[in-house]
This record gives C-alpha cells, sequence and structure tokens, in this order.
C-alpha cells in the first residue's frame, strides 16, 4: 500500500463573510500555516495582500503591449499611408509620417489600447489556465454563490486555528 | 505658515503693482526698431479695410471671402493700393484678425525670423481698436491667467468635493475637511477676475478685445460686423451679470457645503446631513455643467472674439479639474507627511493620484479633439487660433506645454507604486501645474498681447499674490475645525479603504 503520488490531504475551511474571510486569512496565516487557495464569489479586494501573493507583473506586460501596439500602427500608417500608396486626403500633406501625424493619432491611439487590452486578457488566461473548455476546478460550487473557501494542506493544531478564525464549515478531504 | 503665506501676498501685491507700473511697450519698441513703422502701415490697412466693409456689410462674413482678405494681404502687403483694391472688389470685411493670421503664415512659412511681421501683427490684431496698443494689456493679461489658473484650484476641487456627495463615495470621506478648506478658496480669483471685468468695462484695458469703444458702432471706424452681431451676448453689463453669477453659485456652493458639514459635526451621534448635502451637491453639478462652459467662453474665449470652438468649456474645466486634483495630492501629502490625516493610507493618495493621472490624459484628449477637427478641416475662420499658437512664437511654449501636461503625467505616475511615493507625485505635480499655467497662458496671451509677452513682475507677482492668499485660505480652513468629520455616514468605509 505504498501509495507515494497520493496528494497531501487538504482542509477545506468555509467561510459567510468576506470580512471574515481577510481577518481569517490573516490568522492563519499569522499562525504559520501556508494558504494554497481561497476560492471567491467575487473579487475581494485587499486578499492578494492578506495572502502574501508576490505583486502581479501584467501591468508591466500591459505598458509592453501598448508599446508594441504604438510600433504596429506606427509602422502600419507609415506604409500604407506615406510609403506604398501616398495618398491625399483632404489636401493634408502625406510628404513624409510627420507632417501627416495628427491625422493617424485616432489609429495609433486605438491601436495601442487594443494591444494592451487584448494581449493582458490572453496572457491572464493563458498563466491561469482558463482557456475556453478548460474543466472547472472548484471544489464546491457553493463559491461561486455566497461562500469563501479557504484551501490549505492539513497539518497539527489547523481545526482549532480554523474554528477560532470564524469558519461555519470544515472538510478534510 | 500662516507668516509665509501672509508674506507671499504681500511681495505678490508689490509685484503686482511694480508690474502694472511697467510700461510694456518701450521694451517691444527697443526690440524691434521697425516694429513702428509697420505698424503704422498695419493701422492704415485696417482702416482702409473698414472703410471698404462700411458699404456692403451683410451680416455673415463667408469663409472664403475672408480667406480672400488673407491672401490679398499675404500676397503683397508692402503694396497698398493693390491690396486696398483687393479688398474693396470683394466687398470683404477684412477684419484685423483675420488679416493678421494671414501675414502670419505668410510669415512662418517662409520660416524668417522678421519682427517687423510681428510688429505688425499685435497692433493689426487690435486693429479696429482704439489708439493705444496690445502691450498696454499685459499686466492684465498676466493677471487674467492667474486668476483662471488658480480659479481652477478652487473650482476643480469645489466640483471634485460635490461629486463626493452626488455619487455617495466612501473612500473619500476621511478627506471631505480638505476638500472643503481649498473649495472655500473658489471666490478670492473670481472677484479677481470680476475686478477685471468691470476696469474692462471702464476701458482702463482692452483684454477682451470686444469691449474696445466703437466695436458695436456702425458709424464708428472701429466697426467690426461679426463683433456686433454678438453683441446680445458679449455686452459688458450682462458680462459683469454672469460673472458675479458665477461668483454667487460657485462661492455660495462652497460655503453652504462647508456650512452644512460644520452643522453636521454638532449633531448627535448617527444623524447625519448627508441627504441635504447630496441635493445641495447635485444642485451644484447642474448648474455647473452650464456654469462650467459659458464661464470659459467668457473669460478666455472671448479674447480671440471671432474665433470660437464647442468644445472649450470642457477643454478648460479639464485643465482645471487636474490643477485641482493635483493641488489636492500635494496638501494632502504634506498633511499627511506631518501626521494631521493619521486615518489616510497610501490607498487614498493612490486615488488622489489616480484621478491625477486620467485628467491629465483627458485634458490631453480634449486638447487634441479640438486641434485635429481645426487642422483637419482648416477653415481659416477656425485656424487663425492655431497660427499664433502653432506657427508662430508661441511654439516653444505651446510644445513645451503639451509634453509637460502629457508626456510627463502619464510617464511618472503610470506605475501604481509611483502614485504612492511621495517623490514622484511631488515630481509630476510640478510639472502638471507648471504645464497647466502655461496651457491657461497660451490661451490667453496671444489674443490679448499679441507677441508682446513675457515673464515678468505681472506673472510673477499674480502667482505669488494668489499662492499666499491660496495657502492662507485654505490652512485657515483647515486649522479651524477638526480634520475629520464626526458624523458623515460613509467615515469608517474610509478608514477602511484598502485596494
Amino acid at each position: 500500500m505504498a501509495h507515494t503520488t497520493e496528494p497531501t490531504p487538504v482542509v477545506r475551511a468555509l467561510y459567510h463573510d468576506d470580512d471574515v474571510l481577510i481577518s481569517a486569512v490573516k490568522e492563519i496565516r499569522a499562525a504559520g500555516y501556508k494558504i494554497t487557495e481561497v476560492y471567491t464569489p467575487f473579487p475581494v479586494h485587499g486578499l492578494d495582500k492578506a495572502m502574501g501573493l508576490k505583486e502581479t507583473r501584467i501591468a508591466m506586460a500591459a505598458f509592453m503591449y501598448g508599446l508594441l501596439g504604438l510600433t504596429v500602427a506606427v509602422t502600419l500608417t507609415w506604409y500604407m499611408m506615406i510609403s506604398d500608396w501616398p495618398q491625399n486626403i483632404g489636401g493634408k500633406p502625406n510628404y513624409n509620417w510627420g507632417m501627416n501625424m495628427p491625422a493617424f493619432v485616432p489609429i495609433l491611439f486605438e491601436l495601442t489600447v487594443f494591444f494592451a487590452a487584448h494581449l493582458m486578457v490572453w496572457t491572464y488566461l493563458v498563466i491561469n489556465g482558463l482557456y475556453p473548455g478548460a474543466d472547472a476546478q472548484n471544489p464546491d460550487p457553493r463559491t461561486t454563490d455566497d461562500y469563501f473557501m479557504v484551501e490549505l494542506p492539513a497539518a497539527d493544531g489547523l481545526m482549532d486555528v480554523l474554528k477560532k478564525s470564524g469558519a461555519v464549515e470544515i472538510a478534510e478531504a | 505658515m500662516k507668516l509665509l503665506a501672509g508674506s507671499l501676498t504681500l511681495v505678490g501685491l508689490v509685484f503686482l503693482l511694480i508690474g502694472f507700473n511697467t510700461d510694456y511697450s518701450s521694451h517691444a519698441a527697443e526690440g524691434h526698431a521697425e516694429a513702428t513703422s509697420v505698424a503704422a502701415h498695419a493701422d492704415d490697412h485696417a482702416e482702409v479695410a473698414h472703410a471698404g466693409e462700411a458699404a456692403p456689410a451683410t451680416e455673415e462674413a463667408p469663409a472664403n471671402a475672408v480667406a480672400h482678405s488673407e491672401e490679398a494681404v499675404a500676397v503683397d502687403m508692402a503694396d497698398e493700393a493693390t491690396h486696398t483694391e483687393s479688398a474693396h472688389a470683394e466687398g470683404v470685411h477684412a477684419e484685423g484678425d483675420h488679416v493678421v493670421e494671414g501675414v502670419a503664415t505668410d510669415h512662418a512659412a517662409e520660416g524668417s525670423e522678421a519682427h517687423p511681421a510681428e510688429g505688425h501683427d499685435e497692433h493689426a490684431a487690435e486693429g479696429h481698436g482704439a489708439s493705444h496698443d496690445l502691450s498696454a494689456n499685459r499686466p492684465w493679461a498676466a493677471f487674467l491667467v492667474n486668476s483662471i489658473f488658480f480659479l481652477g484650484i478652487g473650482i476643480g476641487t469645489l466640483f471634485f468635493l460635490a461629486i463626493q456627495y452626488a455619487a455617495q463615495v466612501g473612500w473619500s470621506a476621511g478627506l471631505i475637511r480638505v476638500f472643503e478648506a481649498v473649495s472655500m478658496f473658489v471666490g478670492i480669483p473670481l472677484l479677481g477676475i470680476l475686478f477685471l471685468a468691470v476696469t474692462g468695462g471702464m476701458h482702463m484695458h482692452h483684454l477682451w478685445h470686444w469691449m474696445a469703444e466703437g466695436i458695436m458702432d456702425p458709424a464708428s471706424a472701429n466697426y467690426d460686423p461679426i463683433i456686433a452681431g454678438k453683441e446680445g451676448y458679449l455686452n459688458v453689463p450682462f458680462f459683469t451679470i454672469r460673472t458675479l453669477a458665477y461668483l454667487v453659485i460657485w462661492a455660495g456652493a462652497a460655503y453652504l457645503l462647508r456650512r452644512n458639514s460644520l452643522r453636521e459635526d454638532v449633531l448627535p451621534a448617527g444623524q447625519n446631513l448627508f441627504f441635504t448635502q447630496r441635493k445641495l451637491a447635485a444642485t451644484f453639478i447642474v448648474l455647473y455643467a452650464v456654469t462650467s462652459s459659458t464661464s470659459a467662453w467668457d473669460w478666455v474665449m472671448s479674447i480671440d472674439t471671432h474665433w470660437f470652438s464647442t468644445l472649450f468649456g470642457w477643454y478648460t474645466f479639464a485643465g482645471m479639474f487636474v490643477t485641482a486634483m493635483t493641488v489636492l495630492n500635494l496638501l494632502v501629502m504634506y498633511l499627511r507627511i506631518n501626521n494631521h490625516l493619521p486615518w489616510i493610507n497610501a490607498n487614498h493618495q493612490h486615488d488622489l493620484g489616480k484621478f491625477m493621472f486620467a485628467f491629465s490624459v483627458f485634458w490631453t484628449y480634449l486638447w487634441f479633439s479640438q486641434y485635429m477637427l481645426i487642422w483637419y478641416s482648416n477653415i481659416p475662420e477656425e485656424v487663425t487660433y492655431y497660427l499664433p499658437r502653432f506657427k508662430g512664437e508661441y511654439k516653444p511654449l505651446f510644445v513645451a506645454m503639451v509634453a509637460m501636461n502629457f508626456i510627463f503625467p502619464i510617464l511618472v505616475l503610470m506605475s501604481r507604486d509611483a502614485k504612492r511615493i511621495f517623490g514622484f507625485i511631488g515630481l509630476a505635480a510640478f510639472f502638471v501645474l507648471a504645464g497647466h499655467w502655461l496651457d491657461h497662458y497660451i490661451m490667453i496671451m496671444p489674443g490679448a498681447v499679441g507677441y508682446d509677452y513675457g515673464f515678468g513682475f505681472a506673472e510673477l507677482g499674480g502667482i505669488l499674490f494668489y499662492a499666499g492668499l491660496f495657502l492662507w485660505v485654505t490652512l485657515s480652513q483647515l486649522a479651524k475645525v477638526p480634520l475629520k468629520l464626526k458624523n458623515h455616514p460613509m467615515l469608517t468605509e474610509s478608514e477602511h479603504f484598502h485596494q
């Protein structure tokens, strides 16, 4: 019966209030236990800090994507409107890109936003494994309604801490 | 701090007095000796044009007619006879402003630095104008720039305070007293503008070109049919009444919001005047929606009397709002450093920083919307506004202003951490404030003084004067009462604010 690959048993504690959840998370971490995951029906402000998650780097990624979009837009407008097929629209100067630039600003703006927003969403989904058709990883469907769940590996003395922290239901799996 | 504020006000006042007693025309004459001679021509031009116009004066000046007149001048301004003929032939109301800009384009296109032509511009810009030249407007214009800039701090904050109540905002409840203190300042720059309106009406200056003598009178040599067509709105009594109305509405709203908030403090615990405040705030916002636009048209846009832009009011408002957010950021930062606001944390500062960042972008959006439509359509009557600003001598200032108001805040304040670090906020605040001062300067100066601009005692004096009064009013209002509201229903929410 040497099932060494079997996962370590986890404890799942349910809470009924987001404020209780945050203080519970703080208490559990203060008692020295490591939280694996928290499931909530909506984003809870301040939870990431309470859990001690490291800062997201998506902002930097978004900035890079924005720059990429800007570069694409500059290249696109320059190639199409100046280099390959210069067009006289409303008598606006098309001798070089700079002279015609004010007309391109909406394009520059839109493509910057488009690239930043879309690539950021895709990055987020890929990093979190939330691609379309992915299986739900939710251990308890009630956390999609009005319950909050803290999941952590079982350990000695954990039950007391969880009970004291205001959990309404504790299950071991 | 009170000592500092008082001395700033006094020094500013002295500088202002020096500024008002300086003769700005002398330095212009020294600078360009030829200017006067060309200016004489300009006056001739203007008179000739008016003579031509008096006969076939119709109500609307078609855009192409104006264009013709510009060409006429641009083609050969030395040959007066030709010009006279063409002006007659077209039956054009060749009014000063357009003539000027025509010349300005021509001159800028050559890329020459011919100052005589500019001398011409500024005189012809007054055009129909009376005997004195535009440089006499300089201290008044400088005072208007400072009045509008500092008004922005007060009115922007008052509007922000009203939003807090109307939208039932929770996070800012702990900062309401700071907003109140700043918004109580709104009356002072308004009094300054009222002073300018009255002195303008008394012909002590012609900052607003339409106030010039005889400009609405068909019999006068100064008659300008386009401006005369706007007489129903742009006349001195109505103008003064409007300015007075803004004073009453804005300063009144600031006073009432403050008074109710103080009354709320003495109520028994658990009772509040939140919904009274909310009604008051909502009423003010509706009134401000109208008055923010009309005040910008009155005080700033009517300087370039012929020109108009429908989004000018929002553009001015956006600039004022950013200025207010920046000053609030600095003030909250100052109070936090001195431990006066222990219930306010970096998250609140972050939110104020977001407003500063977002409205810098919003200002740029409106600025560009106005610019691009005019650039694209390229209609002479609209383009006149941007010629001195984008082709003339103001170009370096204009470009620097856009960079300071857009590129700096966006790069400095974009990251999350920067909005929480005092050094970054201070750096961005410096550029944003300087940039928006410059923005108001460029809005007002080309129309009011032509190219006789500069930065001297009048400008600096106005800044010190208002800065001193601002510190005095705000800090004494802050010191008078506890910095924390007692019965505001969202106070707890504000204390626990995090993100």
